[in-house]
């Protein structure tokens, strides 16, 4: 049977982590298909690489190293996965929605003619009817993602070509290895084989990349503020909690646009999902699309002076009241009870 | 160096960002007729890319092509205003139902219509969010991409050197023309209208807008023929039918869900001291912190 596929991305020798939560999501497809789970790696000297990928339960590894290959531009990678795509057909292909996966897949797609999803939410397998043509399909992948500014939420099927392709962000999924000895199956792709001389028109002159600062999936507790943190300044007492609780700070898109809290901070549909033990949510009302990027916390405390703000909805511990004064409070009552 | 043709892809999109109260039915779905429907913001960026382009190389011109109903043509008059030399709409039921790449086929096959040097398009558009129209028209023409550009550094009849902003960092690329782009909202914003143009531009009409013209338009578009935007239906390229709309379209939507939220149930508490010393002691005893 035809086998699931992950495109993993790869910077200075490190597979990236929205890569590896595809491998642990894919895992799981394949093993409820019962079929084969597959990498690819493109890239420059790759020896060893498969020590950060087979613990994820990768069953074949299909390696291309090889100079031009890195750092990534767009023709060589969608050759090579275009050939290997035809040669091989497999039945699921994932890709990041990041900056790579988000110029990849859809020029792939556009190339087998097969369908993309974009950003998806959350992969399933099931069956599909087809009403008017009176078919049904079995074991289709649900492709299933918010649309419409966050407001409904599709799923959405290929029925009929292949690979069905999704792409999803990071931090959606969850990263799990699946056994640390697991061993799997190389194979070298040759790269000259599946690309021609016309690939490589494209030429990076320059590049700056920045290690992200931030951990916020890795918290495991958040304090988050949003437009009713007011200022900059306010947002220090957020900090200052999240210090004695030992969390990360994050935010709404409102507190970043207003320029209260750095960018990688953002929570929600477009910034981090994140699903700590505990999420604090201050001054923020819980529109849908930050919602989505939360809503998995274990617990959640709203602190909001408006009692009926729809982060309410969310909460475990909802205290109505202004953030300035009871955030002291639980730094307080945090230092005084912990002792 | 002589003139470039440049032609940017836009499109009409409802205004999700203000998707307010009474946008949502009681129901829980979209109202749609509540949404304004505008110029697609990143296409906006995209537009300025080429008006700057315009402004630095003699003899370019700038065109928009677009993909939606009668009503899409208003985008492209805005275009105008701003600069844009006209415009092209492609419009037809036969379109209807398209998902990205029946879309990009579509536009694509537009494109060949045009001989153009560079084709600019917005990265994604609101509604769908999925940014592949882009990339897809690229392959389906076979030229190079290049995404997330913020800025065109330099550009000649034979290749183009374009900042990217990525998530994490900026690149500099370097790419032979004919290439597509794709501009993030990240760049320039677009300029305002100009008084001039809007004077000069204020009738300009697709077919579908004329249908109830009466003869004194009649009479102005005769003297002043470049106020007729192009309008053109599958007739007018060269393509294949079942490459279009549902049935050129690999994705179906299987359904689609409102997002109604049940509320937990929550303790509610005073912002007193004993309420909060209470939560702290609480949180602490289950070892949710410390
Ligand atoms: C396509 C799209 C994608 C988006 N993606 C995201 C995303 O990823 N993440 C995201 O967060 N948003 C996102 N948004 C924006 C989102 O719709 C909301 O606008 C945003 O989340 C609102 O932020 P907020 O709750 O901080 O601000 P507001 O909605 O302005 O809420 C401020 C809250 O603070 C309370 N408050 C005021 N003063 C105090 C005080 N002193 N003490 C306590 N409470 C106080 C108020 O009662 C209010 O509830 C997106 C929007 C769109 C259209
Ligand atoms: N119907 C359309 N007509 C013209 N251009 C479009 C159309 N749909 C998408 N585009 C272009 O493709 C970009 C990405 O769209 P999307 O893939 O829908 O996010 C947009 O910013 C536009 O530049």
């Amino acid at each position: 049977m035809n086998s699931v596929f992950v495109y993993c991305e790869i910077e200075e020798g490190i597979v990236a982590d929205v890569s590896l939560e595809l491998l642990t999501k894919g895992r799981t497809l394949a093993t409820e298909l019962g079929v084969k789970l597959e990498a690819i790696v493109l890239g420059n000297n790759l020896k060893g690489v498969e020590k950060q990928i087979f613990p994820y339960g990768v069953d074949v590894l299909w390696v291309g190293d090889d100079k031009r290959l890195a750092p990534y531009t767009t023709l060589p990678h969608t050759s090579i996965l275009v050939n290997l795509f035809k040669q091989e057909k497999p039945q699921i292909a994932f890709m990041g929605a990041s900056s790579i996966g988000r110029d990849l897949g859809p020029r792939v797609s556009s190339a087998l003619h097969s369908g993309l999803t974009a950003d998806c939410t959350s992969l399933e397998i099931g069956d599909y009817e087809d009403k008017k043509n009176n078919k049904i399909y079995h074991n289709l992948l649900y492709q299933i993602r918010p649309a419409f500014g966050g407001n409904i939420v599709a799923t959405i099927v290929n029925p009929d070509c292949r690979p069905q392709m999704a792409t999803v962000r990071e931090g959606v999924m969850k990263k799990e290895i699946f056994n640390a000895g697991h061993q799997g199956e190389i194979k070298t792709i040759d790269v000259n084989k599946f690309t021609s001389p016309e690939d490589f028109v494209i030429h990076v002159i320059e590049r700056h990349m920045e290690k992200s600062k931030v951990n916020l999936k890795a918290a495991p507790i958040i304090v988050a503020g949003g437009y009713g943190v007011g200022s900059k300044e306010n947002f220090q007492l957020l900090h200052e909690l999240a210090t004695v609780l030992g969390g990360e700070v994050g935010a709404s898109r409102a507190a970043v646009d207003a320029g209260f809290c750095e960018h990688e901070r953002q929570i929600g549909q477009t910034g981090t999902t994140v699903r700590p033990k505990l999420y604090i949510a201050c001054g923020i009302s819980g529109q849908i699309q930050h919602t989505a990027g939360m809503e998995e916390s274990a617990m959640v405390i709203a602190i909001n002076t408006d009692a009926n703000a729809p982060i309410n909805k969310f909460a475990d511990y909802v205290i109505t009241g202004d953030l300035n004064v009871v955030i002291p409070k639980m730094i307080q009552y945090y230092k005084k009870n912990s002792k | 160096m002589k003139g470039l043709k440049i032609v940017v892809l836009a499109k009409q999109v409802p205004d999700t960002r203000n998707v307010g109260k009474d946008a949502m039915k009681a129901d829980g779905t979209v109202n749609r007729a509540a949404l304004p429907a505008i110029f697609n913001p990143e296409d906006l960026n995209a537009l300025e890319q080429a008006l700057k382009l315009k402004d630095k190389i003699e003899g370019t011109t700038v065109h928009i092509l677009t993909m939606g109903p009668g009503r899409a043509a208003e985008i492209i008059r805005e275009a105008m205003f701003r600069g844009a030399d006209g415009g092209y709409l492609l419009s037809d039921r036969a379109f209807a139902g398209s998902d990205t790449l029946a879309t990009s086929y579509a536009l694509a096959c537009a494109l060949r219509n045009l001989k153009t040097d560079l084709i600019i398009c917005g990265r994604q558009a609101i509604d769908g969010d999925t940014a592949q129209v882009g990339p897809q028209v690229a392959e389906k023409l076979g030229l190079p991409q290049v995404t997330y550009a913020e800025d065109i550094l330099e550009c000649t009849s034979e290749k183009i050197t374009i900042k990217r902003r990525l998530e994490r960092g900026v690149e500099v690329v370097e790419c032979s023309m004919p290439c597509v782009i794709t501009v993030n909202g990240s760049a320039a914003s677009c300029r305002p209208r100009n008084a001039r143009h809007v004077m000069k531009y204020k009738y300009a009409r697709a077919a579908q807008e004329m249908q109830d013209a009466d003869e004194d338009y009649l009479n102005l578009l005769h003297e002043r023929p470049y106020l007729k935007i192009t309008e053109w239906s599958v007739n007018d390229i060269q393509c294949e039918a079942q490459e279009l709309g549902l049935s050129g379209s690999p994705t179906k939507v299987k359904n689609i869900e409102n997002v109604v939220f049940q509320a937990k149930e929550a303790k509610v508490l005073e912002p007193s001291d004993e309420a909060i010393d209470a939560m702290m002691k609480e949180l602490i005893v289950n070892h949710t912190i410390g």
